[in-house]
């Protein structure tokens, strides 16, 4: 019992982490077309952002500064750098993104050294907030929750109920018709892209002192960000969030599940003794995104809620 | 004037055309990962072998001979090294070191092994300061091949020494990295336990995926709920960090028993959770009293690398015991130079080391050690740093393990 709790618990933080990381991404590329490799690079430049700022200001300003300044950043570079490389086209672009990740990865170590910065938890929350089981829960992961959950409602008040929100979801499927009736487009395009960085911004912020705050973490998270957006299905925000939850709890709940395949399919005759057979759920773990990536490509290309196929 | 002029050419005319034939320098080609995710701890260990070859050169060099540190970026890649040794046999390098990744190490052996036999007049010597597979001087040892690390059975046998003497400690949980290293420690330990604490229950043995774990909350729940007095790890890197992270954030308030938790950057991730709890199995660290020579010369390593810690003292120690054996052979031909190394015996500021004769095997003093917070010298400016237990000195015979090397001595 005290298992299930846990693993809810963690898990659907975790899976709220990753929606914060994946919805910018399903934004940006309903936007484009083109999925942007560099999403994990402006994940860690938050944190690391969000622990230079924290230094002299504190956390609490860093939480609201740094992805403002992400945000702002990630505009700059669509408006001048996609903007400019997407007439060559989707490939171009797509390079262009795939250079960026590893050219900011390259200014983060000269700016902050190769190794980890100690980018902590502030003190006002770095304390257990109650005990399950005999197990301290940190107060901090119910903060991540909160923020997320709150990121999760002006997101979706501020797309479903205001006029920009309508504008951005008509930009999304019909640019030119937009463009036609007079907005600017290539404005909209700015925002959506700069917002859909800033949201990964404040994963950053929130996750890097949760995680670890390196050079390597973006590498670290990027792939399963991109799990999440192809089972969620290209461009849906809803199916980016159901399939961030699902992957977080999934990866959670058989981390806890010491069963066997030999005990699974014991009865087609797979002994404990062979390769397979010795393996348990938990050691597949980290696995399992790329497992269901793969069927979920073979079975239904579009995602869960997705619209369109690659 | 113009007489002097022509001496200087001269005498530097003679200098090249004898560099052919004999070199003034003596190399030492340094391959390791100095690019890539890994390069940080490539730069780390170059840095303390250029320190050491400065202090060499500072005080006469090696055999009268100006040392060099050439480095060569292996990208962490067996295949890349093989390149990059061949790159270093080229320009007529004959003594090379490595560390990162057993892997390369094992790729160098046999390579290192091959080009000896087939260039007996051009041989090549390996001194590896830090790749621990316990294969390397058992079934799969070569006489060119000098390790100055324990590696990680010798390891465990110290860990399980001072396990033994723990009296309160009645559980443990193993946890580690799922491919070969993690592997090898976890069957080391559930051997060597056996042995010495046979009423110590092993509640856990568990492996997880190697560097893809972000979240080591669910693992550290099931820990807790094994009821352990004791986690024995030899995660190194994120894997360590957050593991340590996850159990402070969870109030685990029992020691993790690790290989690497002085490793680059894992103190400062760890952070406070760690004080207390973390403990190491190493030849060494910073705050181990050496006398005053040596902590003056930690300060001005540290100095002069802008902070970067003295972590190490193998490297000096590879570097001293290599110089005594060109010393001692009056040459710094690779074979004289290893029969030289080969059984001898050597004082460091922490004790006599030895290099066994079997099977090339460096036996040091090792020593147990938990993160503090009232330290002297800290990690990476953490204001933490580890202090020796009480108990933690492992003497160096009591690491020794049986070897099942029987090595092919050049006649």
């Amino acid at each position: 019992m005290e298992t299930v709790v846990f693993s809810l618990l963690n898990g659907t933080i975790y899976g709220l982490l990753l929606f914060m990381l994946s919805s910018g991404l399903t934004l940006i590329f309903s936007m484009m077309g083109v999925l942007n490799f560099a999403h994990a690079s402006f994940y860690m430049i938050g944190a690391y952002f969000a622990y230079t700022i924290g230094a002299t200001t504190g956390f609490w300003v860093a939480l609201f500064l740094a992805p403002i300044l992400v945000a702002a950043l990630g505009a700059i570079v669509e408006r001048y750098g996609l903007r400019k490389v997407h007439t060559n086209g989707h490939v171009a672009e797509l390079l262009f993104t795939f250079g960026l990740a590893y050219l900011i990865e390259e200014i983060v170590k000269i700016i902050w050294g190769k190794f980890a910065v100690p980018y902590r938890v502030p003190d006002a929350l770095d304390f257990p907030l109650f005990q399950l089981y005999g197990t301290d829960y940190p107060a901090y992961r119910i903060f991540m929750l909160v923020v997320s959950v709150t990121m999760l409602a002006v997101l979706f008040v501020l797309l479903k109920k205001t006029r920009t929100g309508l504008i951005i979801q008509a930009a999304l499927t019909h640019p030119h018709m937009v463009g036609h009736l007079g907005h600017n487009v290539p404005q909209i395009f700015m925002l959506v892209f700069g917002i859909g960085c800033g949201l990964a911004g404040l994963a950053g912020v929130i996750g890097g002192n949760y995680l670890v705050t390196e050079p390597g973490m973006a590498f670290n998270i990027g792939p399963i960000v991109f799990v999440v957006v192809v089972i969620g299905g290209m461009g849906s925000l809803m199916g980016a969030f159901i399939a961030s939850i699902l992957l977080g709890l999934t990866q959670t709940f058989a981390v806890a599940i010491d069963t066997t395949f030999a005990q699974i399919f014991g009865f087609i005759g797979l002994g404990p003794t062979t390769e397979l057979g010795a393996l348990s759920i938990s050691a597949i773990a980290p696995m399992l995104p790329f497992i269901l990536l793969v069927l979920i490509l073979m079975v239904r290309p579009r995602g869960l809620l997705g619209e369109r196929e690659f | 004037m113009k007489r002097t002029a022509l001496l200087a050419s001269a005498a530097v005319l003679a200098m090249t055309f004898a560099g052919t034939a004999y070199s003034e320098t003596l190399k030492i080609a340094y391959i390791d990962p100095l690019s890539g995710s890994f390069a940080n701890v490539g730069d780390q260990g170059l840095k303390h072998f250029v320190y050491a070859a400065d202090l060499a050169n500072a005080d006469g060099g090696i055999g009268g001979m100006e040392v060099e540190i050439v480095p060569f970026d292996n990208k962490l890649n067996p295949k890349e090294s093989l390149v990059q040794l061949q790159k270093a046999i080229d320009q007529g390098i004959r003594f090379i070191t490595q560390g990162n990744g057993s892997s390369v190490a094992s790729a160098l052996i046999d390579a290192v092994e091959k080009h000896n036999r087939r260039n007996p007049d051009e041989t090549v010597l390996f001194l590896n300061y830090a790749a621990v597979d316990p294969a390397f001087t058992n079934d799969r040892c070569s006489f060119w091949h000098f390790r100055f690390d324990a590696d990680a059975d010798m390891k465990m046998e110290a860990l399980t020494d001072w396990l033994a003497d723990q009296e309160d400690i009645k559980n443990v949980y193993i946890l580690g990295q799922n491919y070969s290293f993690g592997k090898a420690v976890a069957a080391a330990a559930v051997r060597m336990i056996e042995e010495k604490r046979p009423d110590i229950e092993i509640v856990g043995n568990e492996l997880h995926p190697l560097a893809q774990v972000k979240d080591f909350s669910p693992y550290v729940q099931k820990i807790m709920s094994a009821d352990t007095d004791a986690v024995i790890t030899g995660n190194w890197g994120p894997d360590m960090q957050l593991l340590i992270k996850a159990a402070g954030d969870a109030g685990q308030d029992i020691p993790y028993l690790t290989y690497y938790g002085g490793g680059l950057g894992a103190v400062t991730a760890m952070g406070e959770s760690a004080v207390g709890r973390v403990k190491q199995i190493t030849e060494f660290h910073e705050n181990m009293d050496g006398g005053e020579a040596h902590t003056a010369r930690m300060t001005d390593f540290e100095d002069e690398f802008g902070g970067l810690d003295y972590y190490y003292h193998r490297v000096f120690t590879l570097m001293e015991m290599l110089e005594k054996a060109v010393e001692e052979a009056g040459s710094t031909d690779p074979l004289d130079v290893a029969n030289a190394l080969s059984g001898m015996e050597h004082e460091t500021v922490f004790g006599t080391v030895k290099m066994r004769e079997d099977n090339h095997q460096l036996i040091q003093p090792m020593f147990v050690s938990t993160l503090s917070a009232d330290v002297e010298r800290d990690v990476e400016g953490t204001g933490f740093g580890f202090i020796t237990d009480p108990d933690g000195r492992i003497e160096g015979e009591q690491t020794m393990t049986e070897t099942t090397c029987s090595m092919r001595r050049p006649s």
